[in-house]
């Protein structure tokens, strides 16, 4: 696990993120600032690469980079005043005292935790997750379907006007 | 295992290489006046959009079915998420596992049934 490589793509990654967090943060332009959102949640799957853990790497980038942020520009595109920019907001001074004690806690926390390491990391790969999936958990696995079924029926449900029900019931 | 994932750094590289070096040639020709001049002008600051002539803003207010479009996105999306563990034990599983991965997007596909019946895939103005 450990090695020169492993060390320099830590220090990379974490540069990436953090710098990218602030762009974030500082980017006037809207859509800039969800184009610095993408790089951070990129630099995070990099980070579950490192820890081994592919399957939420490789979830990482399809569920966050792909459909949160796809989620987001297009509630940008739709605002009616979509040009406006990531302006200042009344909330600059609540949300730095929030975040000053976030990260506190997290100080807290993060120092007063007993990590625990261990030399040889139980590798759980994605065909182990497969094989879960397939056997113990099929119940769930097919419930989860069953799930996104019926966010696609609420989905349809929802974004349909009531000329369209009127349309779809002469024909 | 790891370290295969340190070929994906060469991709990186060679991705950054490209517009770098776009950008480093443009500023690099300013010093050889092949690029005419750097002061602002009309057709300098004109807005490049495949050749055409840009009429009114750029930023319009989309209609509304886009975000439709784009629930749906994520929703087969997650389902992709599913099917990743299922196709990586595809060989291993056999035929009761091909079926439990079939009933997986088959009820998946009853919600695409809908849609299709509820016509809201099509395009409605």
């Amino acid at each position: 696990m450990d090695g020169f490589g492993v060390t320099v793509a830590f220090w990379i990654l974490a540069a990436v993120t953090l710098v990218a967090g602030g762009g974030v943060m500082v980017s006037r332009n809207l859509l800039h600032a969800v184009l610095f959102l993408i790089l951070s949640f990129i630099g995070v799957a990099g980070f579950f690469v490192l820890l081994s853990a592919e399957f939420i790497a490789m979830a990482q980038v399809i569920i966050y980079v792909g459909a949160i942020t796809v989620l987001i520009l297009f509630a940008v595109l739709l605002t009616p005043r979509a040009s406006r920019d990531n302006s200042e907001t009344v909330w600059a001074l609540p949300g730095m005292l929030l975040a000053v004690c976030l990260a506190a806690i997290f100080l807290f926390v993060v120092h007063d935790t007993q990590w625990k390491t261990v030399t040889d990391a139980p590798l759980l790969t994605t065909q182990d997750l497969g094989h879960a999936l397939l056997g113990t958990w099929v119940l769930p696995f097919e419930i989860a379907s069953v799930l996104l079924t019926a966010a696609l029926v609420g989905a349809i449900m929802l974004t349909r006007s009531a000329e369209e029900e009127a349309e779809d019931a002469l024909a | 295992m790891l370290y295969e994932y340190g070929h994906i750094g060469i991709l990186v590289l060679i991705a950054l290489i490209f517009p770098i070096g776009a950008l480093a040639t443009s500023w690099a020709l300013q010093f050889v006046n092949i690029r005419p001049t750097s002061k602002p002008d009309v057709v300098r600051d004109d807005i490049y959009e495949c050749g055409l002539r840009t009429e009114g803003p750029s930023r319009v207010q989309f209609n509304f079915r886009f975000y439709y479009i784009a629930l749906l996105f994520v929703l087969l999306d997650v389902e992709i998420v599913f099917l990743f563990p299922w196709a990586l034990v595809f060989d291993d599983v056999g035929w009761v596992g091909y079926g439990k991965g079939m009933l997986f997007i088959g009820t998946f596909v009853i919600g695409g049934v809908y849609a299709w019946r509820k016509r809201a895939l099509e395009w409605r103005l």
